[in-house]
């Protein structure tokens, strides 16, 4: 049985579809990311699974329960962690995790096994009140309230916006540590270089999964070559790059320019060159995941 | 039951944990007594009087006595004939004069009733209709007490009824008032400030996906502050007791069970309140607009409800604090006992199943 | 050597004992876009509030446009523009409103004021949403507005505190398009962020780590100097190496 089956689900706020047509599954113990930025809908399709939002229409079981009708069952076997910081400010890091043992009748001491990796990093602050703590280190407490029921899946909604790119690393890690139990994980962010970490991903954007595949399935797919130029003025490159007619996109990537062209790279260099820019570096460039999102935002949004 | 408790334990945490809260809690009602009591009320004591006792016999002693006795009332001087009475008026001191004819016993006695003169400066009118008050209340009691030593049915004056007259501003009225302002502030305000909180932080999602009863997660957060409003409520009734020597002639079990079905009754608007509401701003303008100020303008706290147009006469009915201030005046100035109050207390319990049920159907078990 | 648009000597603030930033020495040059980075807590809010003249340092010394932090704090702000990601624009105005308050208060005249409009709104293709509320806009195009508006007094620096977080792939890089836009008319751009990727496109980044500053250069510079690959493997060997 798969844990977490998503079939069809719509969802519409006033005149904005926020879910529209969505329909995936998550393996047993499989670490699945929804990659989308602000306002893709993350957030609601994971309030609809965690049974806190009722879909327009279509289906989503989560362990084989239905999100409508055995909303109370999923209930207790879910640990969900809200994308907005979701704690207690004011009770200490202790009280809160005490506090959400408790109320899903269990005592920390029960399931300690689970979180000792991850608590022990906020043990030292373990007496200070959780609105003080820095946003990696909320997080990790986040994470370990989610997790101290021993729940059978996880929820996961943008655990890293807005945390420093060491804590991002810290907190992908012990990700990875907790699907070796064996616990399948559905997380979302809008950082397209986290995608890379998880074993299948879901592409979102305006309510709408563009593609589902593994990272590497996903940039393999992605048949359009891409170049990277670089020079000494970069402002101009991209404005001259642009309002070549060979060039179809050009984006900043980096410290180079991902541009895709209808002609070879000689042809646009020749006219660079000629237009006084100097440092020119062209190189061919592998796709990211990030460079297959804005392709498939580009389809999406143009009419076809 | 363990979950229930550890979640009032975390309640109790916020509440003594914000200090902001806290003084609100604890300072207000304190605050609000000595501000009524001292400041605002007309309330006028040790006002001098003098008497004019053509009778002088130990009636009219007793009651001369009994008027001076009181901490309203000073004697000034005795005054020998009607002549006087209007230079002591004059000299500015004297507030009040009363006169005792002739055969005052007599009167009373054999023909069952007897009749005084109270003349006061109507320079003042307030302080004069006052003064009358407290005189007529006194006169009253005094008649009551020869009457039940007499066996016999006794009249002084006819207008005894004036002591529950409610333009007469005294700090007893205000001590109800007061009380049911504090307990609608705590219990409907806070408990809705408290709820829309979490559903501001975010922990409420958290709450609905844990396997707890949405039933349990309301009582949880309530019952902190039913205790705290109870304790605030016994507070205010010493105070009141204390500093303003406010009786409490009806039963104390009585007026305590009473004080706790306003709490439900405030603490069940509040859970509407917040059942309807997303944020503490929200929830906050609301039981401001919408509690407060009809407490304090119609429940008949500050303005009279018998001088207010028919209309807001008619609303006055429909809020818990004209009810609640109904009750204490009854239980703690007239010592009435269940049966006398068992209509507003009725009323009072019919709004609280109401919201209370109204609430619960509005409460969600999603987020929208 | 061109004019320095920010510099700082030593500034502190401390809190208390506990020392947000500390003795952090660092110098813009005018038109530079300069990326501060640092991980949360590190005190990069701290500094940008204290060049901002939003806060009192606790000792050092530091100059914003030419003007004094701690004295000409008033000077300081008609000379800078402010972008936050939490607070920009107010949702319940239409985006005309938003261009018309924020020019009132900078004190341009209401000719100048309508010229900006129409200016704005063609370079964001805004025009057909002039009338719209704030907060039926798209968010990454009201992180653009909100560029748009905090350089609408034509400032000398720009500080941007996380203008990109969440803001979908292609809106991010048109915001930077922005960027290196106003740049190029000369306007500082002082910018914090959490993608590493950005801070490439900075001309010099400075990294804090635990108040001070531990790395600042340019991003070439910086890469070469830690043997890394990209400015993510820079980051973490700095803010790792601190424990």
């Amino acid at each position: 049985m798969e844990p977490i089956v998503v079939q069809n689900i719509y969802k519409q706020f006033g005149n904005v579809s926020a879910l529209h047509d969505i329909s995936f599954t998550v393996g047993p113990g499989e670490l699945f990311g929804l990659i989308g930025p602000d306002g893709a809908g993350k957030s609601t399709l994971f309030r609809i699974l965690a049974t806190l939002l009722l879909a327009d229409k279509g289906k989503a079981m989560v362990n084989g329960l239905d999100v409508v009708k055995d909303y109370r069952a999923i209930r207790r076997q879910v640990g969900y962690m809200p994308g907005k910081f979701s704690l207690y400010q004011d009770l200490t890091v202790e009280e809160n995790l005490h506090f959400f043992a408790t109320i899903f009748n269990t005592t920390v001491k029960e399931n300690y096994d689970l979180i000792r990796d991850i608590y022990e990093q906020i043990a030292p602050f373990k007496n200070r009140p959780a609105g003080k703590l820095s946003g990696g280190m909320k997080q990790k407490l986040a994470l370990c309230c989610a997790l101290v029921h021993k729940p059978s899946v996880l929820f996961l909604d943008e655990p890293t916006t807005g945390v420093d790119p060491v804590s991002r690393k810290e907190f992908w890690d012990m990700l990875q540590r907790l699907k070796e139990k064996n616990i399948p994980i559905l997380v979302s962010t809008p950082y397209m270089d986290e995608a890379t970490l998880c074993d299948r991903v879901a592409l979102m954007q305006n309510g709408a999964i563009m593609q589902i595949d593994t990272p590497p399935a996903i940039v393999a797919e992605f048949r359009t070559k891409i170049w990277a130029f670089k020079s000494d003025d970069m402002y101009r490159l991209i404005r001259d790059l642009r309002a070549h007619p060979e060039v179809k996109t050009c984006f900043a990537f980096g410290e180079f320019l991902h541009v895709t062209m209808t002609a070879g790279p000689e042809e646009v260099s020749g006219s660079l060159t000629a237009g006084g820019h100097t440092g020119l570096v062209i190189k061919p460039a592998n796709a990211g995941i990030e460079d297959v999102f804005m392709a498939l935002m580009q389809a999406q949004t143009q009419p076809v | 039951m363990k979950q229930f408790f550890e979640f009032v334990k975390k309640e109790c945490f916020h509440i003594f944990r914000d200090r902001r809260t806290l003084i609100i809690l604890f300072g207000m009602p304190v605050v609000l007594i000595v501000l009524f009591g001292f400041a605002i009320t007309n309330e006028i004591r040790h006002a001098r009087v003098a008497v004019l006792d053509y009778s002088q016999d130990a009636l009219s002693h007793g009651l001369v006595n009994k008027i001076t006795a009181s901490t309203y009332f000073d004697l000034a001087e005795n005054l020998r004939s009607e002549k006087d009475i209007l230079p002591a008026f004059r000299k500015g001191d004297i507030r009040m004069v009363i006169v005792i004819p002739n055969g005052f016993s007599r009167d009373f006695i054999r023909e069952r009733k007897a009749s005084i003169q109270l003349l006061t400066d109507a320079s003042d009118p307030n302080t004069a209709t006052t003064l009358i008050n407290y005189a007529n209340a006194i006169i009253g009691r005094y008649q009551q007490e020869q009457t039940n030593l007499q066996h016999l049915p006794l009249t002084i004056h006819p207008e005894v009824r004036m002591v529950y007259n409610p333009m007469l501003k005294s700090v007893f009225l205000f001590v109800p008032g007061v009380m049911t302002l504090i307990l609608m502030l705590v219990c409907a305000m806070m408990t809705s400030i408290t709820i829309t909180r979490e559903k501001e932080l975010g922990t409420m999602e958290i709450l609905l996906v844990s396997p707890l009863r949405p039933m349990l997660i309301i009582a949880g957060k309530v019952v902190p502050y039913v205790l705290l409003s109870f304790f605030i409520s016994i507070i205010i009734l010493c105070l009141g007791s204390w500093i303003f020597g406010m009786p409490v002639k009806g039963s104390i079990l009585l007026l305590l069970s009473a004080c706790g079905l306003f709490c439900l009754t405030a603490l069940s608007l509040g859970i509407l309140i917040s059942s309807l509401t997303n944020s503490q701003q929200t929830a906050m303008m609301v039981s401001m607009m919408g509690l407060l100020l009809p407490t304090i303008l119609l429940s008949g706290f500050v303005y009279p409800i018998e001088s207010m147009p028919v209309p807001l006469q008619i609303v006055s009915n429909i809020l818990p604090a004209k009810w609640f201030i109904i009750i204490l005046k009854d239980i703690m100035l007239k010592g009435s006992g269940l049966r006398q109050i068992a209509l507003p207390m009725g009323i009072l319990g019919g709004m609280t199943c109401f919201f209370l049920i109204v609430s619960l159907r509005k409460f969600k078990i999603r987020l929208s | 050597m061109t004019q320095s648009a920010i510099t700082t000597t030593a500034l502190t603030k401390r809190f208390g004992n506990f020392i947000a930033t500390n003795a952090i020495t660092f110098d813009v040059a005018q038109g530079e876009i300069f990326g501060f980075l640092g991980a949360n807590g590190a005190g990069k809010t701290t500094a940008m509030r204290m060049l901002c003249g939003l806060l009192r340092p606790s000792s050092g010394e530091a100059r914003v446009a030419g003007f004094d932090i701690y004295t000409q704090t008033e000077k300081i702000k008609q000379r800078i523009g402010y972008m936050s990601q939490k607070f920009s624009l107010y949702e319940d105005l239409t985006v005309k409103e938003n261009i018309r308050f924020y020019g009132g208060i900078y004190g341009l005249s209401n000719r100048q004021i309508r010229d900006k409009t129409a200016d704005l709104l063609q370079r964001l293709s805004l025009e057909q949403e002039g009338n719209m509320l704030v907060k039926a806009l798209p968010l990454g195009w009201k992180q653009k507005l909100a560029f748009s508006i905090a350089v609408i007094h034509d400032p000398s620096i720009v500080f941007l505190d996380e203008p990109t977080g969440g803001v979908d792939p292609i809106t991010r890089r048109q915001f930077w398009d922005l960027i290196y836009e106003s740049a190029a008319k000369g306007v500082t751009i002082f910018v914090t962020t959490h993608y590493m990727d950005e801070a490439e496109y900075c001309n010099r980044i400075s990294i804090m780590v635990d108040g001070k500053i531990k790395a600042l250069d340019t991003p070439a510079a910086l890469k070469k100097q830690y043997g890394a690959d990209t400015m993510n493997e820079v980051f973490l060997q700095l803010a790792r190496a601190k424990s």
